[in-house]
């Protein structure tokens, strides 16, 4: 199997493996004040340090949780209250599900943040907390996160980033560009599934949403998944070829362009691993059904737990109209073999050109 | 052989494409996710697909085989749930099965099979098929209690072709949750599903009050002459021959016609069979002509003797002893096992 669905999870990074092994290994919960337990807080107390150097913060403004779903509830819930919200309009479930009645920020048709539309919602709304993503999970669009944060500064309003995608893939100083929290999960950039942070500028505090022992500092209850997070904590310092992965997706792109594919989001910075290509007239399902057939892993849209593919509201956002529903992503994991390009292009090609049949016959 | 399965989830789809398996081929199973599960049962924050699709998931697991669904929400509205409301409120009583059979199944389903370069596909249906001289035919099934050959009628001779029913030939419900059963499928116990799956509460009101509402307002329910009788809530509540739901001053009588443009419920004394029958939108698993078959005019029926005579797109029936049919059902043409044919009665 050809796996191109790295959005959707990263393959487990060796280190990452090695590390949740050693955990698994070690006995104690971090709470325990006896040798075992302080071994095991030990362990976490190390990771969080890691994670701190990675990622441009204190160890003390570190919050980890079980995913970047809880990391983006965290922030809303202890970030948001009593304040208006406002979401860009091509989040992710877990900050539109949190949020259900945050105001739109609109996206221009490259899928970036309309900046003038922030700055005007900034002044109609005093205080508000704004949510943005740094890296779009469908389309790899960029967010100029820096451009938002001066205007939230500006404003006094708290900016919560969404950094899921970005971080381990084109990591940047978020709290210097004017983050007031950030998220992040581990099985995002290799390391296993079960273990996030909510990253705040210092000294932040946050209301916690479990309180339950007190853990993490009162601001997350709940015996830590040590495993994942010494996992996360190692893959986070693994590197990435973020240039030998663009080259790779900018070839699959090439070749889905010349098979008839509508590039979304071709005009704006992007991840370097992602691609997310519109083939019109094909049904999405039907396309990850056939490259599924051929062994290609890829996905498409957002797709519920029952595997059902619906329309984008990513890409419905960004004016795609039709297209919104026949679009494939794919993303390109840290370990890209060379030979996928071809495997990939040759695959898609034969399923763009049985589409053409098809139509022609059906006409 | 490279096969999709038709997978809703239940036993009889998950035997198909357990056989299936068994006998080697390579087998994809579908589920078309036809409406929202959470809103049906009114619960709000359920998830979109229920139980259904997650069995069968499980059984494509189980069974080692690929298996996606395909969202058809928007086409199973307007081809099955909308049709449906539309055919109450022009005084008809529909048959949604069938078209969702037609246009879902046989249609969509069938036609993103042969996309995917599949030979066949099967589907759970209690109906046979053989090849005789004029190509595919279709047969009753051996078990006629399960028979589901009248709601195939719709089926083309193209997409017969291309189509495997292979529980047909077993001889009762039993002998298929036996197969499940052995080969270690969850939902070999699981509960037959319901007469229309959309209407999880059995009253169809509700779908026809939300498409087409007026069709639930009251109206007179008058005898032949015209004489008032008293009044009811919806043509949409009645079908012809209908005794039930009539006011008191009807008592006795039964539904003889329905008017959708003044709203009238006509009665009259019990019998309002006809010998002669009209038929629409008619699908012939033979070559058009005229031809004596036994005709059933709707799901549960006897068999009535009959001449048929195509005319145009549909045909005209000639019942050797008057029967009750319906406007809006299905009247399937037979020659002993095989179905010859049927269309929509006018």
């Amino acid at each position: 199997m050809l796996y191109l669905d790295a959005n959707a999870t990263e393959p487990v990074r060796p280190e990452a493996r090695a590390a949740a092994l050693a955990a698994m290994e070690t006995l104690g919960n971090p709470s325990s004040t006896h040798a075992a337990g302080r071994a095991a807080r030990k362990l976490l107390e190390e990771a969080r340090d890691a994670v701190a150097r990675a990622c441009h913060a204190r160890p003390a403004d570190i919050v980890f949780t079980a995913g970047a779903t809880e990391a983006n509830a965290l922030a809303l819930h202890a970030l948001g209250e009593g304040r208006t919200i406002l979401t860009g309009a091509t989040e992710h479930d877990s900050i539109r599900a949190a949020a259900p009645h945050a105001v739109p920020v609109p996206v221009r048709t490259d899928g970036t943040l309309d900046l003038d539309a922030l700055a005007a919602l900034l002044e109609m709304h005093p205080d508000p907390l704004v949510c943005l993503m740094a890296a779009n999970n469908e389309t790899g669009v960029l967010n100029d996160i820096e451009a938002a944060g001066r205007l939230c500064t500006a404003h006094g309003a708290l900016l919560h980033v969404d950094a899921v995608q970005a971080v381990g893939r084109c990591n940047q100083n978020w709290l210097a560009l004017g983050a007031t929290s950030f998220a992040l999960s581990g099985h995002k950039f290799g390391g296993t599934m079960g273990a996030g942070a909510l990253i705040t500028r210092p000294g932040q505090e946050l209301r916690p949403l479990m309180r339950g022992g007190g853990q993490e500092l009162g601001r997350r209850g709940g015996t830590p998944p040590l495993p994942a997070i010494a996992a996360l904590a190692a893959a986070l310092g693994a590197g990435y070829d973020g240039a030998k992965i663009a080259k790779y997706r900018d070839e699959m792109e090439a070749a889905c362009v010349a098979a008839g594919g509508v590039v979304m989001g071709a005009g704006a910075p992007r991840l370097p691993n992602t691609l997310c290509v519109a083939l019109p007239g094909r049904r999405a399902d039907a396309q990850l059904i056939a490259l599924d057939m051929a062994g290609i892993a890829v996905s498409a849209g957002a797709a519920c737990s029952s595997g059902k593919v619906t329309a984008s509201h990513v890409l419905a956002a960004m004016g795609a109209g039709e297209l919104a529903g026949q679009a494939i992503r794919v993303s390109l994991p840290w370990n890209v073999a060379p030979d996928a390009m071809p495997e990939f292009s040759t695959a898609y090609a034969a399923m763009a050109k049985r589409g053409l049949r098809a139509g022609a016959a059906s006409a | 052989m490279k096969v999709v399965v038709a997978m809703s989830g239940g036993v009889d789809s998950s035997v198909v494409a357990g056989l299936m398996a068994r006998e080697g081929h390579e087998v994809i199973g579908v589920t078309l996710q036809l409406y929202d599960h959470g809103a049906a049962v009114g619960r709000k924050g359920a998830c979109c697909a229920g139980q259904d699709i997650h069995d069968a998931k499980r059984v494509a697991d189980r069974l080692g085989i690929a298996h996606y669904v395909i969202d058809s929400e928007a086409r199973f509205r307007q081809s099955v749930i909308s049709a449906f409301a539309d055919s109450y409120a022009d005084g008809q009583t529909p048959v949604p099965c069938i078209a969702c059979n037609q246009h879902l199944k046989f249609g969509d389903l069938l036609e993103m099979a042969r996309d995917l370069g599949a030979d066949a596909m099967a589907t759970g249906h209690y109906v046979r098929r053989f090849e005789g001289p004029e190509g595919a035919e279709m047969h009753k099934a051996v078990d006629d209690s399960r028979d589901q050959s009248w709601f195939l009628f719709a089926t083309t001779r193209a997409q017969l072709e291309f189509c495997r029913f292979p529980l047909g030939g077993f001889a009762s419900k039993a002998e298929v949750r036996a197969i499940a059963a052995e080969m270690g499928l969850a939902v070999a116990e699981k509960a037959d599903s319901q007469d229309i799956c959309f209407v999880p509460s059995g009253t169809y009101a509700g779908i026809v009050e939300k498409y087409r509402p007026e069709a639930l307002a009251p109206g007179e329910v008058v005898a032949e002459d015209g004489r008032v009788l008293g009044a009811h809530q919806g043509i949409a509540r009645y079908t012809i021959g209908q005794a039930k739901r009539l006011p008191d001053a009807a008592a006795h009588m039964v539904v003889k016609r329905i008017e959708p443009g003044t709203r009238r419920i006509v009665v009259g004394p019990r019998g309002v069979q006809s010998r002669e029958v009209r038929l629409r939108g008619v699908n012939w698993l033979t070559d058009p002509r005229e031809l004596r078959a036994g005709v059933k005019l709707r799901a549960r029926d006897t068999l009535h003797p009959a001449r048929v005579v195509p005319e145009g797109e549909g045909a005209v029936l000639y019942l050797d002893e008057p029967a009750l049919a319906a406007p809006g059902q299905a009247a399937v043409f037979y020659d002993g096992t095989r179905v010859l044919g049927g269309g929509f009665i006018v």
